[in-house]
Formats: structure tokens, C-alpha cells, sequence
């Protein structure tokens, strides 16, 4: 009833592998976009944005890119914490080096630089694979963190030791710094959201994301067949880091305005986007979305509950939070390895036949 | 010649240290190698045993906290204190209690799936025993005493000051977490080699399916195989616990373990022995000489960048069975 695909005819290849294959659901996606664009920066106020629509937005960017890594092309890696460090350092870097040049493209540029740190850490993926790539990815985290604390060339010799944004404008409008209205850094990550699931979507479904699909799967059977093992990684680690970069940067610069290295991307940060993109599910680009927002919403609404509800004292809450975390998690592998990705798609098939069972 | 004293001294110290890692990464190998799981939890569940511990001998109630909120009452404290012995031995109890729910809850569920999914199920089980430990507990630091001798030794500062003219400072803790887990590992050989159970584990560890076929319980083997780790995990607790306070950090040290798990290979004991005491005196030869130079605090990373550069020339680790892969 809800899924109408009686009278949608596809004549052509073009139109059959196109994104959104059903007239509804692009329609469906369209209005969301229409309503994320033209509806929600006029309504938007500060404890919305700052609590949940940029992080919200900030780490779909980041889940975006470790699914690119890790869903499709199946190298697991917990140093997503230092190569969002790596985005950051460079925009901050790039923004009180060349202050006249846009803002959007420093975060561009930090994406790239984040590429190039994220492939040199990539390189051992030929050698080794699984659990043992897995924790070869922490010496990322721990060294790339450790730099960013030692060399004060990273935080230009600033006493504190920490980076602070300085104000800059897009069209006029200033996106980061503390005079940036929230619609503004609302719609600067939103542009930056969209970029970044148009671009994903469009490589995981071409050549190159299926020569990631194809490593994922058997890479010694994609060898076979003529994919080359050393593109196919490093474009995916390339990528991946790429997108990181970008939410690294857009989380320091526009989000939190300011940052301390150890504190905002330490080890609990890679875990953070793991386990959004293993709530979310694995290989799927609407799973990077649904797990930032179940990984966001969550603590806002344990928050809320115990202590706003219950009145208990914020460390306990905070304690409980763990537990129901990592209960979560558990109970998410047990009922759905596949993530929230996979429930959406069996909802989808339901409600196609609904209310007819067959 | 100061200076190489001074070396040696640092070298020694690396040797502890390295004991402590390996002690950790032991819980690890044994978990890895009985079925195929890489349990992240293991740092979690030593400060989760330590914490336990502390507990149990300080008399506290648990979820002392929790029900004061939820009842408005003031629980604190038992009017009792528990005797180092009996709180270890209560202690192990909760570990196997633990085990024994892990493996009914968690492990039972996810068999066959792929072996990432399994390791999320264990950073979703440390995030989940970091809370209950807490919560049950409290998360202030506590101080952990069960009666090893601590502080630096002054037999040993003595004699080799008279030997050598260069006191050597060494703690007295670290020598006997050294014999202790020297003792383990010697318990752990022995119940593996020679007793029932422990041949049943091997050959678990060796082919599933041909264990279950000859009447093996899988279920057993695995609860064993995790009250074993846990007990693993009490000892580092301990150990680690009265070093440096029960606290948070504690769970770190598992981070620690890794590298020395990439050196010595997943499945080999004597690799988690050896790869520790490696990178053990590594990181601190390393911070001892190059340290100095680029700002100091490499003991971070070193562990891992050795571990990584390491891989790359010997990707299944010093003592790891080699990967052969068919299509």
C-alpha cells in the first residue's frame, strides 16, 4: 500500500539502476531534502542544533566514511578517531594559514590531506588483514594523537594547547566561531551530509565500489578475476579518510569551535563511529544515517529520562548510559547483525504487500 | 658507565613491565584460541575483578548508589571487612558467575557469525562491565592492598651498590607479579596438558567440529575457557590494581595488550610471554633514549608503530600459526 511500484516501469538499464529505483521513495527523498533545506533552518534553534542535528549530521559524514572502509570494503579500523584529528589540525592549520581563501574549501583540502595520512596508514592492509589490521589501525590513533599533543606547530605554539576556530564566513554568512548562527553551521553540514552521501552512493555502486565489494567478500578470489588488491584498498582507505577528514573538520571548526586533541578524538571516538556504522549496518549508505541518529538520540534521551525524569545524580546516569550502551550493542548483534539498515529494508518489504500478507 | 647502569636499570623495569602486559595478554590467547573470539573486554574485565575485589574486602554493598537513588536510603558499607584469601575466592566465583552468563547470553547467540561481529559483542560487553562495575561499585579510585610486598627493594639496591657502585631501584611488587606469573603460566601449561578438561580445551581450540563430534560440550569448554580468563583477569587486576590504584584506567592496559598479542601472535602463549617482555623493554629503551628527543610520552604509540612495522614483515606474529588460505 505504502510501496507502489504497480505502474512504475523501467525501459531502460539507466533508469533500472538508478538510485532510487521506486518513484515513491525518490519522491520520499526528495521531500526530506526539500524539508532539511527549506523548513529546518528557520525553525531551528540552538539546543536543537548543538544537541542533536550537527552532531547528528557531523557524524553521518564520519559513519559515511568508515562504511566506505568497512562495509564495503571490509578492513576493519579503530583509528577513525585520529584521522577525524588529522581533518581538524589541517582546517585549523589551512584557516589561520590562508585566512582570505572560503572556508569550504579548507574543509575540502583537510579531507584530501586526510586521505593522503589515511592511505600511508593503509598501506599495511596488504600484508596483514582482520583483527590484526583492526588493532594495526590503533597505532594510527595513538600516534597521530600523540603528534598532534607534542609538535606545537599543530597548535601553532598556543599556550593552551588547544586549536580554536577563527571566524569565517560563507556568502556572508559567518559558519564558524562563536557568531555563526546555528541555521548557518546547520546548512554548511548539510551541504557537506548531502556531498558526501551523493559521492559515496554513486562510488559504491560503480566500478570501484564493487572492486571494494569484491575484496570484502574473497580477496583472493577478486585478485583472481583482475582486481588489483593495492588500488582497491588504498582508493578505499583513500576515500574512507576522506570523509573522516571532512567530519573531523567539520566537528572541530563549525561544531564545537574548539578542541583539545586528546579529549575530542581519542580512542572513544573510533569506537563511537564504529559502533554507528555496526548499529546502522554494515554496507549500506541509509545505515550511516540511522546509526549517527540512533548513536546521537540515544544519550539525549537516557539523559533525559534518568536524570531529568527520575531526578538521579548525573554520574550514575552516566554509568547506567555504559551499561544500556553496551547492552544495546549486544542485543543488536543477537537480533540483527545487519543493523538498522536491514530492518528499514524488511519494514520496506512488508509494507510493499501490505495489507495483503502475499 | 653510570649511564649503562642506568640503561640496565631501565631494561629491567621493561622486563617488569612486560610481565604485566603479557599477564593481560594471556587472557586474550586463551579466548582467542578456544574459540575464536577476540575478547576486547579482557582490560574491563581485570578492572571489573579489582573492582570486585575491592568490594568484597572492603565490606561495601553493591549498587550501593543506584538503590540510594531510587529509594532515597543512605547504604554504604557492611559492618564487615573480608580477608584477602576469602574475597580472591569469592572474587573468582563472580568471575565464573560472569563467564557463565556471557556465554548464555551473549556467546550462546552469536554462534557462527562472522568473527568482527563477535569482537563488537565484546566492546559492547566491556562498554556494558565498565557501567556494572561502576554502578555496583562506585567510581571513585580505590586502593587495592591484598598484602604483596611493595616499594622499592632495599636488598637488592644494597647489593648491587656493592657490587657494581649503581643501586638498582626495583619494585618489590613487580618481582613478585614476575614469580606469580611465572607460577600461572606453569599452572596453565600443566592444566592444559594433563588433565581432562584441559585436553578437551585443545581440542576445541584445534577443530570444533571434530570436539563436538567426539562428545565434547562446547557449552562447557566455553564457560571454562572464560572463568579461566576471568581468573586470568583477577591476577592482572591485582596485580596492575595495587601498582596503580583501581580506576578506570586499568581497562587501558587491554590496549596495551594488543601489540603484544600482533608480536606474539594470536594462538601462542609463549608468544603473549615473549611479545610483552618485547615490548615491554622496547617502550622503555625507546622513551629512554629517543624520548628525550621528540617531547617524551611515546609509550603511547611505540608498542603499536612496533607492532605495525613488525606485521609487515611477519604478518601472523612471532609465535602465530601461519595463515594459509585456499580458495
Amino acid at each position: 500500500m505504502f510501496y507502489r511500484e504497480a505502474g512504475d516501469f523501467k525501459t531502460s538499464y539507466r533508469d533500472d539502476s538508478q538510485t532510487f529505483p521506486i518513484r515513491l521513495d525518490r519522491w520520499g527523498y526528495y521531500a526530506i531534502l526539500a524539508v532539511a533545506v527549506l523548513v529546518v533552518p528557520f525553525v531551528i534553534n540552538d539546543y536543537w542544533a548543538s544537541a542533536i542535528l550537527l552532531p547528528f549530521l557531523i557524524y553521518s559524514v564520519a559513519a559515511i566514511g568508515l562504511n566506505v572502509l568497512t562495509g564495503y570494503a571490509g578492513q576493519v579500523s579503530l583509528g577513525t578517531g585520529g584521522f577525524m584529528a588529522v581533518g581538524a589540525y589541517a582546517v585549523y592549520k589551512l584557516m589561520t594559514a590562508f585566512p582570505e581563501v572560503n572556508v569550504v574549501i579548507h574543509i575540502l583540502l583537510a579531507g584530501g590531506i586526510t586521505a593522503l595520512v589515511g592511505i600511508a596508514f593503509g598501506l599495511p592492509s596488504l600484508r596483514i588483514k582482520g583483527f590484526y589490521l583492526a588493532v594495526a589501525t590503533l597505532a594510527a590513533q595513538f600516534f597521530l594523537v600523540w603528534l598532534f599533543n607534542k609538535v606545537p606547530w599543530f597548535y601553532n605554539y598556543s599556550a593552551s594547547g588547544q586549536i580554536t576556530a577563527p571566524e569565517r564566513t560563507v556568502l556572508g554568512w559567518a559558519v564558524t566561531g562563536p557568531a555563526a548562527s546555528p541555521a548557518a553551521k546547520y546548512l554548511i553540514c548539510l551541504a557537506f551530509v548531502v556531498f558526501a552521501a551523493w559521492m559515496a552512493r554513486n562510488l559504491t555502486r560503480g566500478m570501484i565500489g564493487r572492486k571494494w565489494m569484491a575484496i570484502r567478500d574473497m580477496d583472493i578470489a577478486a585478485e583472481i578475476i583482475g582486481v588489483n588488491p593495492l588500488t582497491a584498498k588504498l582508493s578505499a582507505f583513500g576515500v574512507s579518510s576522506f570523509f573522516v577528514g571532512i567530519a573531523g573538520a567539520l566537528l572541530f571548526a563549525v561544531y564545537l569551535g574548539a578542541a583539545e586533541v586528546t579529549e575530542a578524538f581519542g580512542i572513544n571516538k573510533s569506537f563511537l563511529v564504529l559502533f554507528m556504522v555496526i548499529i546502522g549496518g554494515l554496507g549500506s549508505i541509509f545505515g550511516s544515517f540511522a546509526g549517527a541518529a540512533f548513536m546521537v538520540l540515544l544519550p539525549v534521551f537516557l539523559k533525559n529520562l534518568l536524570v531529568g525524569g527520575f531526578g538521579w545524580p548525573t554520574d550514575l546516569a552516566a554509568h547506567i548510559e555504559l551499561m544500556i550502551v553496551g547492552a544495546l550493542i549486544i542485543f543488536f548483534l543477537i537480533v540483527e547483525p545487519h543493523g538498522l539498515a536491514r530492518l528499514w529494508r524488511l519494514v520496506k518489504e512488508k509494507l510493499r504487500l501490505w495489507p495483503f500478507p502475499h | 658507565m653510570d649511564q649503562f647502569f642506568f640503561a640496565a636499570e631501565v631494561f629491567i623495569n621493561g622486563l617488569m613491565t612486560g610481565v604485566m602486559y603479557s599477564l593481560v595478554a594471556l587472557g586474550f590467547v586463551l579466548i582467542y584460541k578456544a574459540s575464536g573470539v577476540f575478547n576486547y573486554a579482557q582490560g574491563v574485565m581485570a578492572l571489573f575483578a579489582a573492582l570486585t575485589l575491592v568490594g568484597i574486602m572492603d565490606g561495601q554493598v553493591p549498587f550501593s548508589h543506584l538503590i540510594n537513588a531510587m529509594f532515597g536510603t543512605h547504604l554504604s558499607n557492611f559492618s564487615w571487612t573480608v580477608g584477602p584469601l576469602v574475597a580472591i575466592i569469592l572474587t573468582a566465583g563472580v568471575m565464573v558467575l560472569l563467564a557463565i552468563l556471557i556465554e548464555k547470553l551473549v556467546l550462546q547467540h552469536l554462534v557462527g557469525q562472522e568473527p568482527i561481529i563477535l569482537f563488537m559483542a565484546t566492546i559492547g560487553l566491556a562498554y556494558f562491565l565498565e557501567g556494572l562495575g561502576d554502578v555496583m561499585w562506585g567510581a571513585d579510585i580505590k586502593t587495592l592492598d591484598v598484602g604483596l610486598p611493595q616499594g622499592i627493594s632495599d636488598t637488592i639496591e644494597q647489593a648491587t651498590a656493592n657490587w657494581f657502585g649503581y643501586g638498582f631501584f626495583i619494585d618489590r611488587l613487580d618481582i613478585w607479579a614476575t614469580f606469580i606469573a611465572a607460577l600461572l603460566v606453569a599452572a596453565l601449561v600443566a592444566f592444559s596438558q594433563y588433565t581432562k578438561q584441559g585436553r578437551a580445551m585443545r581440542a576445541v581450540a584445534d577443530d570444533h567440529q571434530a570436539a563436538l563430534s567426539v562428545g565434547i560440550s562446547l557449552q562447557f569448554i566455553w564457560i571454562m575457557v572464560w572463568s579461566i580468563a576471568g581468573f586470568v583477569a583477577l591476577v592482572a587486576g591485582i596485580m596492575w590494581g595495587t601498582k596503580s590504584g583501581v580506576q578506570f584506567s586499568l581497562s587501558l592496559i587491554a590496549l596495551k595488550a594488543l601489540p603484544v598479542l600482533m608480536l606474539g601472535g594470536f594462538t601462542s602463549i609463549p608468544g603473549a610471554i615473549v611479545g610483552g617482555l618485547i615490548i615491554g623493554v622496547g617502550e622503555k629503551m625507546f622513551e629512554f633514549w629517543v624520548g628525550p628527543l621528540v617531547g617524551g610520552a611515546t609509550e603511547n604509540w611505540f608498542a603499536y608503530v612496533l607492532a605495525l612495522i613488525f606485521l609487515v614483515f611477519r604478518p601472523q606474529g612471532l609465535f602465530g600459526e601461519r595463515i594459509i588460505e585456499r580458495v
